[in-house]
Parts: structure tokens; C-alpha cells; sequence
């Protein structure tokens, strides 16, 4: 907890994960790296297939047999690569704590959900059970749950789907954890229950100085919670930069063409969409060079031979890009 | 939204003042799930009395929250749901209660889009087949409803060279495409396309949102187009019906129900959606909505018990999440009435 000023909260080099399957190894995730600070919220943005999760789940060291993890993962300056599973069960959910999608299949059904937060807390700090048990109730109506109480009584089927992935939320703050993990925490929740949760979220992590690594594919909660952003494409990094200068001035064609492709709330436009042609690539088969190339307006020859490495891009760090054309743009792009 | 609106005048493909598709006081009531013990709850009504029009070559979009009710009412417009009460008219004749022999030869008028493309296409069908089956039903030769497949898979942006794959070889996006494909090989007059591109990467979602507009120009189609994404509705609708709970708590024009939301739903929706633009985000006041759209939810919260039967709550069901909810909103039921040029469902719509 006590790190030096200038070690990040968290610090990920080099990072690939590879699994093996049936038709030859893929290469999920491919030389990932980044930082998170405490209190600052990075958005990883990608769509399905582009490694994004699969990093998160790196990240807390849960991938098992079958995934093939090589790079670097400092919490804190600790390396967590290498840990045993008891040594890393002592840093999972109790310094890096994590929320998914779903919350209802990440809550055990038979048990309470004052129960689950218990036992959790009451693992890590082995606190008694009347202590586990309050500190369930107080983290509950931390999280906005009325009637804290009596709920904690009740099961996870029992909650909407809002209430659930708030005692997630409840559950992976109890034991106060560094770094929260948050893998789409609202996309299977209304918009109205989304702004709820990503107002929760916010106020928690200020009050808390939590790092949070926010996981989505949508590029409008990312301007909403992010301050550093890194867009994925085919398992690597397309770019990273800060959120404002992200959104002002995206250096791959990849960012541009997903932020021109947007239908957006705040646009009178009514012509057809500009798209971007083409679907995600698959891992099984990668190109040599540029995953985006195929379906990429500013690609040329170069692009599908040589494969672009993460290149300072405008002020140079913290902005990166890797295209062998950053920032320029097609004739179609300049008129828009 | 009935004859009294203008929003017909100059659209290409509208025929004059006559709806292709006219809905009065569509009900829907299902039982009410049995318990362990096997006691029926309360039956749930899950749409209230929903009327709106749609003119030929025009898209009405409906949105909502999950549980509102938006896929139900579509699949009524299809009879894929029999509806409990009410009328839907399809070029002024009323569908609703014909009997499913006497429906065939106005199915092919009015078909659907899925949301999910792989799972609403049989795996083990290769896209000719899949297309061309309701042709088949309709008596079609083989050699005229593969042609016809072919001709549609050109005009939907997939190689007409692929027509003997199956699904599984095609991406999601391709998979949707087959999907509008199938629903475009009876000639239809109308397609009920629900959350037709939710499933799909943002990447390829403007894929789509253009394919069917342009099939909407070229086609003369007329679309419902439902889903709980605002920018893509906004993007294709000409009218848009915000439902809540049920019901249709505002409808009317795009560009001024989105310019100038009059019920406060609306609004707190529209301020909800997170846009793409971090400077804009931190600049905008949010309206954050306590609690949320179930009506079994706002039950238990307030009235203190699970699982209470899902019956809306007395006056405006939108009442316990309301920002502006006074005393005549807890008794009193607000009906659609015009307001700022559209009609609200409010007794204090507007700021």
C-alpha cells in the first residue's frame, strides 16, 4: 500500500496470454502494457475478441491450465506473475477486487447476500462473525441499498438487476481493496441503472483513491469514467492516450472509424453512417502485418506486411499509437 | 399521433393519409408466475393500452427499458403474441383477431427481424434454404426461390456465391444480414425489427442501421424499429414512442422529442445515455432516477415484501422514480395528451 510516489498503483509490461486450442495456439492478448494510478480510472475499450477481458482476468491471475501467461504484472511494485495460488488468493479480492457483467452468476444462489459479503471479508481479515456481519450491513447501504439490514437477509434472486450489481460492488469494496477491476459492469443493466452504478462507482473511487480498471465497448461510458483510455484491436493495443485527447484528435484509423460510426445523441446528421467495412479479425490465423488493415481505408502495402509497433504519438508518452499512419487521415475523413 | 399530425406531408414512399399499420389500445396480460407452491401470482399486464400509427415508408421507433414492454407489443404487430385486447389495422383492416388460416395471405406484408442473428437462423439450413423457405410455403419453384435468394443476398450486401454456407460461417453482422435477407423475400410492406443491431460490435452496427435504410428508400418499407439504444433510434426513426412500464408515456416527432423531451422519463433517459465526448459529459447535468423500471422491484421497495405481484403501481406508474411526482401522480393516472406538439403522458410534462 505504502508504495514509493512515483511506482504506479499498477504497472503491466510486455503482457501475452496464449491459449491453446484444438486448431493451434491463439494469441488472446499480445505485448500489453500500462499503468494505473490510484485514483485514476483507465477505460479498456475493444469489441468481442479483442483480448479485453482475457486481460482483465490476467490481470487477477485467474486464468488456469490452458492459458500461457509470460510478461509482467506489479501491484504496487510487487510482481504478481509467479505467485502460487495461496499467495495470490491473499492479494485476489483483498488488494485487487473485481465486478463482472453479470452479477447474478458471479452470486452464489443459496446463500445470502449479507452472507457472501461476510464470508469474504471475514476470509481476508479473519474477522469475527458479528464483525464480517455488520461490516456486510454497512458496506450494503454504502453501496445505496435501502434498508441495508433486513437486504443483507436476502438472496441474490431476491434483487433487481441494479441492487445485485450493487452488492457486487459492496462485496469487492469490503475488504478495501487498492484496484477494483470493473469487466462491463453495466451493459447488462438499463440506462437509468447504468448512470446509477457509474455514479457509484465514481463517488466510491473518490472517496477511497481506488484505481480502476474499467473494461467496455462503449465508447460514451469510457468519456464518462476515464481518464486514461487504451483501445484494443486484435489482442494489442491500438492506442493509449488521455481521455480528452483521445475523444479531440484519435490517432488510429481504428478509434476514428468507431467514433465516426457512432450513432450519437448529440448529432442532428441524417445521412447514411460512415462505417468502417468488415468484421473483427480472427485469432487463429493472425495477419503478419496490421490486424486493422483489412479493414482499414489508409492501409498500404507496408501495412499488411509490417506489423506497427506502439509509437509516441503528438506530445509523444502518455500518448501512443501503433500505425505506420497515425493521426493521418483519408480524403473522406478530412471533409468530415 | 393520428390524422391530426403532419408528419406524412412530402415523405417519399407515403401514399396519402391512409396508415399501413394503425394499433388502438393494444393489451397484453400474462398469468402471473406460479409459485413453489404452485399459487398463480397476480396476472402482469404487460402492455397497456398501446395505440400509435405508422404511414407507408416511415419508421417508428420504440423504446424503452427492459420490461416495458416494447418486444411484447412487437410481437403482437406480428401475431406472434395474441393480443388479450385491442386492434392492430394493416392497411385498415384489423389482423388481430383473424385466424391464422386467414392470416397467411396477409403474413408476408409483415415480417421480423431479430435480435439475435445466429440463434433466429436454424444452424442446420444453409442460407439459400433459409431465405427461400417462406417463398416454398408460398408455393414457389425450387429454381425460382433460389434465384430470388440469390437476387436478395446481392441487394443485402453478402456474395451471392455463399448461398450454400450455414451459418456458423458467416460473422455476426453477415448473420443479421441473412436475417433482413429472410425477412425481405415475401415483398413485405413492414418489418418489425426488434433490437436489430444490439447484438452486433459497434463496428458493425453502422453496417446495418445503413443497409436498412437504404432498403427503407429503395424498398418503400416501413419499419418499427424497437430497441433500448437512444442514439440508434434517433438515427433511424422518423417518429419515436417512449414506453414505460407498459405504456407509451411520450410520443411524436423525432427531432423535437429528442430536441425537447416533455415527460420527465424521457428526459432522465435521454441524460442517462453516456455520450462519446468527455468534454460534453463533464459539462452535463444528469438526472439520476432512483430505483428501477420493474414493477415488482418498485413493489418491494415500496412496499417492504418480496415478490409482491406485479401490478403497476396506483396512479402514475412512473410515479416512484419521479423527480417531479406531486400528490395528483400517486392517485391519479395521467393519459396521452397533446403537448409541445406531440402527445405526454404527464400532468406536468414540459421543465
Amino acid at each position: 500500500m505504502a508504495a514509493a510516489a512515483n511506482t504506479p498503483l499498477l504497472h503491466v509490461r510486455d503482457l501475452c496470454v496464449t491459449f491453446t486450442t484444438p486448431r493451434g495456439p491463439v494469441r488472446a492478448v499480445d505485448s500489453l502494457g500500462f499503468t494505473v494510478d490510484a485514483g485514476r480510472t483507465l477505460g479498456i475499450v475493444g469489441e468481442s475478441g479483442s483480448g479485453k477481458s482475457v486481460t482483465s482476468l490476467a490481470l487477477m491471475g485467474l486464468h488456469r491450465g490452458g492459458a500461457e501467461i509470460s510478461g509482467s504484472v506489479a501491484l504496487a511494485g510487487r510482481e504478481l506473475t509467479g505467485l502460487s495460488e495461496r499467495q495470490l488468493s491473499a492479494v485476489r479480492g483483498r488488494r485487487i477486487a473485481m465486478i463482472f457483467q453479470d452479477p447474478l452468476s458471479s452470486l452464489h444462489p443459496y446463500y445470502t447476500v449479507g452472507e457472501q459479503i461476510a464470508e469474504h471479508y471475514r476470509v481476508h481479515f479473519k474477522a469475527r462473525r458479528a464483525a464480517a456481519r455488520a461490516r456486510a450491513v454497512d458496506m450494503l447501504g454504502e453501496v445505496g441499498i435501502p434498508e441495508p439490514a433486513r437486504r443483507a437477509g436476502e438472496y441474490p434472486h431476491q434483487f433487481s438487476g441494479g441492487m445485485r450489481q450493487r452488492a457486487m460492488i459492496a462485496m469487492a469494496l469490503a475488504c478495501e481493496p487498492d484496484l477494483l477491476i470493473a469487466d462491463e459492469p453495466t451493459t447488462a443493466l438499463d440506462v437509468t441503472v447504468q448512470a446509477q452504478i457509474l455514479e457509484l462507482i465514481a463517488r466510491l473511487q473518490q472517496e477511497r483513491g481506488l484505481g480502476v480498471v474499467m473494461i467496455t465497448h462503449d465508447l460514451g461510458v469510457v468519456a464518462r469514467v476515464a481518464h486514461e483510455v487504451l483501445v484494443m484491436y486484435g489482442g494489442r493495443a491500438a492506442e493509449q492516450a488521455p481521455v480528452d485527447e483521445l475523444f479531440a484528435d484519435p490517432a488510429h484509423p481504428y478509434t476514428r472509424g468507431l467514433l465516426d460510426s457512432l450513432p450519437r445523441l448529440d448529432d442532428a446528421d441524417d445521412g447514411p453512417l460512415p462505417f468502417i467495412p468488415g468484421s473483427p479479425p480472427s485469432l487463429l490465423a493472425p495477419a503478419p502485418g496490421c490486424a486493422f488493415a483489412p479493414r482499414c481505408g489508409r492501409a498500404a502495402a507496408r501495412c499488411a506486411d509490417v506489423r506497427p509497433e506502439l509509437e509516441p504519438y503528438g506530445n509523444g508518452p502518455p500518448r501512443t499509437a501503433a500505425c505506420h499512419f497515425a493521426g493521418a487521415r483519408t480524403a473522406e475523413e478530412a471533409t468530415r | 399521433m393520428t390524422a391530426t399530425t403532419t408528419t406524412a406531408a412530402g415523405t417519399p414512399g407515403s401514399t396519402g393519409a391512409e396508415p399501413l399499420l394503425s394499433v388502438r389500445d393494444l393489451t397484453m396480460t400474462f398469468p402471473g408466475k406460479r409459485s413453489v407452491t404452485g399459487r398463480r401470482g397476480a396476472p402482469v399486464r404487460a402492455v397497456d393500452g398501446v395505440s400509435f400509427d405508422l404511414m407507408p415508408g416511415r419508421t417508428l421507433g420504440l423504446v424503452g427499458e427492459s420490461g416495458c414492454g416494447k418486444s411484447t407489443t412487437g410481437r403482437m404487430l406480428v401475431r406472434l403474441l395474441e393480443p388479450t385486447s385491442g386492434t392492430v389495422a394493416f392497411e385498415g383492416r384489423d389482423i388481430s383477431r383473424l385466424s391464422q388460416r386467414a392470416l397467411r395471405p396477409l403474413r408476408r406484408n409483415i415480417q421480423m427481424v431479430f435480435q439475435d442473428p445466429h440463434s433466429s437462423l436454424n444452424p442446420r439450413q444453409t442460407v439459400a434454404r433459409i431465405i427461400s423457405d417462406p417463398l416454398l410455403v408460398r408455393g414457389w419453384s425450387a429454381g425460382d426461390a433460389r434465384r430470388r435468394a440469390a437476387e436478395l443476398m446481392d441487394l443485402v450486401g453478402l456474395i451471392p456465391e455463399h448461398i450454400d454456407r450455414y451459418p456458423h460461417e458467416f460473422s455476426g453482422g453477415q448473420a443479421q444480414r441473412i436475417g433482413i435477407a429472410r425477412s425481405l423475400s415475401t415483398s413485405p410492406r413492414l418489418i418489425v425489427a426488434d433490437e436489430p443491431v444490439s447484438a452486433l460490435d459497434v463496428s458493425v452496427q453502422a453496417q446495418i442501421v445503413n443497409l436498412m435504410e437504404r432498403l427503407r428508400a429503395e424498398l418503400g418499407l416501413a419499419y418499427v424499429f424497437i430497441a433500448h439504444d437512444l442514439s440508434v433510434v434517433k438515427r433511424v426513426s422518423d417518429r419515436v414512442a417512449v414506453m414505460y412500464l407498459g405504456r407509451i408515456v411520450e410520443i411524436g416527432d423525432r427531432a423535437s422529442l429528442y430536441e425537447t423531451p416533455q415527460h420527465p422519463y424521457t428526459r432522465a433517459l435521454l441524460s442517462a445515455v453516456p455520450l462519446p465526448d468527455p468534454a460534453a459529459e463533464r459539462r452535463r447535468e444528469r438526472i439520476v432516477l432512483l430505483g428501477e423500471p420493474s414493477p415488482s422491484s418498485q413493489l418491494r421497495s415500496s412496499r417492504g415484501g418480496p415478490n409482491r405481484p406485479a401490478a403497476p403501481p396506483p396512479g402514475c406508474a412512473f410515479h416512484p422514480r419521479c423527480f417531479k411526482a406531486r400528490d395528483i401522480c400517486r392517485t391519479e393516472r395521467p393519459v396521452l395528451r397533446p403537448a409541445a406538439s406531440r402527445e405526454v403522458a404527464c400532468h406536468f410534462p414540459g421543465d
